[in-house]
């Protein structure tokens, strides 16, 4: 339950910055928008979240930062590093290689 | 890039090790501001408070764990837990104050002696001398074939007939012990002194640079030859290390010598004692150097790195081989053997320090086994705790860890305590250990610190790894499922520290065994007689200068006179004038042919004897028996002093089944002066055998008349009363007869006879304190196994007693619980002491491995002992009040 077993290693890594990518967001929008865009086939426990945001901070991919929300409160919001930036795009890119080739090989048609 | 990661990330390492406190807070309320607005969100979806705190917090997971897995990604994690297992481990050593410093004491004994020895068998064993390369450096010697491996001394004459005619070695230098009266130019007290005569080539073969002046050149080599080298240790003592001595003149023997240069400080080379170096024909006669059969000088060789040892010494053997054809009648040995030089000066405390050290790590092991066995007793109190602890999720390795810091932080405070305690242990060890050869070389360095702190990690691991595996193995879990009534722990664990147990008794019986036979050998030198009176003797040594002393009549006037007014003094009983007293070392040996019995066959081996000479109330005065003919009279002196006495050894061996007396000894190495061909003496008396050392086998003596006039001679005076009271009154009787004279060794016999046991007597010593310490460790590690087997099965005896069993029914049967473990350790430390006292049996006299008395001593002593530690709980056990024993959980 607490970790995403379902979820290729690292992959977790790579939605979550990909999301921070579009806009600064604090942890618990980060796990709605999580749930929004994969719909139910991702099951990311809430908690799960925290330790992969932590490290991301302490590679220096993502940047964290306390701000006031409404009604007086205040929230960590993460944001992109440049690093992060092109950390993703060099992830993504790499992710888009492996899977179209994974895709190609389920594709072949049975003899 | 690297740099811009670096800002990102070193801000982040710097929070995270500074501020801990608020990093956890900021998690804390970040984990809080989830739950906020999921239960808010939860809410506006419609479900009732309490409802939408419940979906909220089972949508979030274990926070607890969800704390600890964040926290695992920051940095500095490894070393924040480290620091929560050592508080952790402090706090719970400190809650047992008593085991813990048990404990500690233990394993600084333990470290503290395994270090001290460590240190000694580096500088004396593994450190290769400060020479220049030191690998290449072997000791030459000649080598009689038939008997068996002996590394005799060598003969000049054979020395230059090696070094010019063979080619393995770079070179090869000659050295011999020589002594002298230094007496100051300015009325400074004299001094006797002992010196070494090398060659030329010495120190630049060994690859020694003087501190001060120079080296002796090729030129300072030769007979008459009057320049000297001091070593540090007498150019600072006498001559206050002031560096103008170089070049002036110091007096040896009343003859003025020039000092040349200073040795380094720290070379003592052969030996700490040597004061000076001269040359090495200084004071050799031509004939001397002549002779294939003046044995006495050790011979150093630098061997060539393209020629192996084996080559170069084969060519060095057939040289002297040759020699040895050329000279059939005269003692010139055959063929030469080597060893390395660091073997060499190592060779006789080899092997009691590999025994010590072999010894120190059995009790090392044992203080180890028995914290081990502590910390599993420990570890089973525990074994609720844990089993709850990792039913909620801890990890095994934490508990593991956690359960290391303790033995670690034992092993680091006992390792601490260990090196300070072996600070003065090794130099106490390196005081008391006259043998050593590097006396004051030995000391501790970061070497030595990084074998202590080696030592205790491995303590470490063995003391808490053992425990820790056992008390969270996969078999916790059952100790929840077992029922609080039976109370009895998991046999696998009582098995574990039985085992633990019966390999420290083990362990235990085979360094009381060697002990034991090293106490007994130890005995068996102090009882041995040396062949005379010991009690009540003093002895004095002295040597009259050949400037003064010059002729064999100015030599005999004084002895006599010496002699005669020793004798008179109130509440001497008698005095023996010689060369040495029994007991007092080999001192000289000569080969000698029997004129009346045929001429050896060529290759046969010549017999050898000891030689002494002695005054005619020698033999009286020290008790040593007449067996036939008669002893020295005052006639026999100068020209008339043809005749000898026998050692009864030496009848039996050469004269067996014939008179010895009016037979005449041919002596080839004591012709006399000015007269080489006359060699022959005549035997005229056979006395008592005596040992030249304690612990050897008695040897055929030859004992010469002192009157035929010699300069160097030891006192023995027979007391009345308490000997040491008489030394100054004698003291002042020889400086009333020559107030220049300097008197060395004022010693009693029983000194004497006591230095040649030191050694013997400190390698008991020291591994039966080992061994003693392992005792009690062990009785120490049987009364905790079976105490704790007792409150165990409290409840247990309870229900046995509620049953009709019998109190001592119950006795037997707890006190045979704990003897089994100690029954097996005997029987494998019995079967482990066969093989081990086997490889220093060579260190034993007057017994052997298999010594029943000592194996009976040790076994009785080691049932005894476990008997006492086992009887304490046995009792309490069968005394318990069955009522009370069925309530108690």
């Amino acid at each position: 339950m607490s970790k995403p077993s379902d979820l290729v290693q690292g992959t977790l890594d790579l939605l979550v910055l990909k999301i921070l990518a579009l806009e600064p967001l604090h942890g618990w929008a980060l796990s709605q928008r999580l749930k929004q865009v994969s719909g139910d086939v991702l099951q990311v426990s809430d908690g799960s979240l925290y330790p992969a945001l932590h490290k991301l901070e302490q590679q220096g991919w993502i940047h964290a930062e306390w701000k006031p929300t409404e009604n007086n409160r205040r929230a960590k919001f993460y944001s992109l590093t440049r690093l992060g930036r092109r950390y993703l795009e060099k992830e993504a890119a790499n992710w888009e290689r492996i899977s179209a080739a994974i895709s190609g090989v389920l594709r072949l048609t049975e003899v | 890039m690297r740099f811009e990661h670096w800002i990102y990330t070193i801000p982040l390492w710097l929070r995270a090790l500074f501020h801990r406190n608020r990093l956890n807070a900021e998690l804390d309320e970040e984990i809080r501001d989830h739950l906020d607005r999921q239960i808010e969100f939860n809410r506006a979806r419609g479900m009732s408070p309490e409802e939408a705190r419940l979906v909220a917090l089972r949508q979030l997971g274990n926070a607890a764990l969800l704390r600890d897995q964040t926290r695992a990604t920051w940095n500095w994690n490894g070393l924040e837990r480290l620091m929560q297992d050592l508080r952790i481990g402090i706090r719970t050593l400190s809650r047992t104050p008593g085991f813990s410093i048990i404990a500690i004491v233990v394993m600084a004994l333990c470290i503290g002696a395994a270090t001290s020895l460590f240190t000694v068998v580096r500088s004396v064993l593994l450190r290769p001398l400060p020479f220049r390369d030191p690998a290449r450096l072997v000791m030459v010697y000649e080598h009689f074939r038939g008997g068996e491996l002996s590394y005799h001394p060598v003969a000049p004459a054979d020395f230059y007939d090696w070094r010019s005619k063979t080619h393995g070695f770079e070179d090869m230098a000659i050295m011999r012990p020589a002594g002298y009266n230094l007496t100051g130019v300015r009325n400074e007290l004299p001094e006797s002194v002992q010196a070494e005569a090398g060659s030329s080539n010495l120190f630049s073969l060994l690859g020694v640079q003087p501190a001060l002046g120079r080296d002796f050149t090729e030129a300072d080599d030769k007979r008459g030859s009057t320049v000297v080298m001091l070593t540090w240790s007498v150019f600072e003592r006498r001559f206050a290390g002031d560096a103008k001595i170089v070049g002036s003149q110091i007096h040896l023997d009343d003859k003025p010598y020039t000092v040349v240069g200073v040795l380094p400080s720290w070379f003592a080379y052969p030996d700490a004692s040597i004061q000076l170096w001269v040359p090495y024909k200084a004071d050799a006669s031509t004939e001397m150097l002549q002779h294939h059969d003046w044995h006495g000088s050790q011979v150093v060789a630098r061997l060539r790195s393209d020629v192996s040892l084996p080559r170069a010494i084969v060519q060095v053997g057939a040289i002297q081989y040759q020699n040895h054809l050329q000279y059939p009648h005269d003692p010139v040995a055959e063929d030469v053997v080597s060893r390395s030089l660091n073997d060499d000066l190592a060779g006789e405390v080899k092997k009691p320090l590999t025994l010590m050290l072999s010894a120190v790590g059995c009790m090392l092991l044992i203080g180890c086994l028995n914290i081990a066995n502590l910390l599993v007793a420990r570890g089973a109190a525990r074994q609720k705790e844990v089993a709850i602890r990792s039913a909620l999720g801890a990890q095994r390795a934490t508990l593991i860890r956690e359960q290391m810091a303790e033995s670690i932080l034992i092993c680091a405070a006992g390792g601490g305590g260990g090196i300070l305690l072996s600070l003065g242990a090794t130099e106490w060890l390196a005081k008391t250990w006259k043998d050593l050869p590097t006396a004051q070389s030995i000391h501790m360095d970061g070497a030595v610190i990084a074998f202590a702190c080696a030592l205790m990690f491995a303590a470490a691991l063995i003391a808490g790894l053992l425990p820790a595996l056992s008390t969270t193995g996969k078999s916790m879990l059952k100790a929840l499922q077992t029922s609080v009534r039976t109370g009895s722990s998991s046999v696998s664990r009582t098995a574990l520290r039985k085992s633990l147990l019966t390999v420290e008794i083990g362990i235990t019986v085979v360094l009381l065994v060697a002990a034991g036979l090293l106490l007994k050998s130890f005995m068996q030198l102090r009882a041995t007689s040396v062949g005379c009176v010991v009690d009540n003797m003093l002895t004095l040594q002295y040597g009259l200068p050949g400037k003064t002393y010059d002729t064999p009549e100015k030599q005999n006037a004084f002895n006599e006179m010496l002699l005669a007014r020793v004798r008179a003094m109130p509440g001497v009983r008698g005095a023996a004038l010689g060369t040495t007293v029994p007991g007092a070392g080999y001192w000289g040996s000569d080969e000698f042919t029997v004129k009346e019995h045929p001429p050896l066959m060529a290759g046969e081996h010549l017999p050898d004897a000891l030689t002494r000479w002695a005054d005619p109330g020698y033999f009286g005065a020290l008790g040593i028996p007449l067996v036939s003919g008669r002893f020295f009279t005052s006639d026999e002196r100068l020209a008339r002093s043809y005749k000898v006495i026998v050692s009864h050894q030496l009848v039996q061996q050469y004269f067996a089944g014939e008179d010895p007396i009016g037979k005449h000894l041919h002596i080839p190495g004591r012709a006399h002066y000015g007269a080489p061909n006359l060699a022959d003496f005549e035997i005229v008396g056979v006395v008592g055998d005596i040992l030249y050392q304690v612990g050897k086998e008695p040897k055929a003596t030859i004992y010469f008349p002192i009157l035929e006039g010699r300069g160097g001679a030891m006192l023995a005076v027979h007391t009345a009363t308490d000997p040491l009271q008489f030394s100054v009154p004698l003291q002042k009787q020889i400086a009333s007869l020559d107030p220049e004279l300097p008197v060395s060794d004022v010693l009693t016999m029983k000194q004497i006879i006591g230095a040649s046991l030191v050694n013997a007597s400190l390698s008991a010593t020291l591994v039966l304190a080992f061994a003693i310490l392992s005792l009690i460790l062990a009785s120490v590690g049987l009364y905790g196994v079976l105490s704790y087997l007792t409150t165990q099965r409290t409840s247990e005896l309870g229900i046995r007693m509620a049953l009709g069993a019998q109190r001592d029914q119950l006795l037997q049967l707890m006190l045979m619980d704990g003897l089994r473990p100690a029954l097996f350790g005997l029987g494998l430390g019995l079967m482990m002491s066969f093989a081990a006292t086997r490889i220093f049996q060579s260190m034993l006299f007057g017994t052997k491995p298999l010594d029943p008395m000592v194996l009976t001593g040790v076994i009785a002593t080691l049932l005894a002992v476990a008997v006492l530690a086992c009887l304490a709980p046995a009792w309490r056990a069968s005394r318990i009040n069955p009522t009370q024993a069925l309530r108690t959980e």
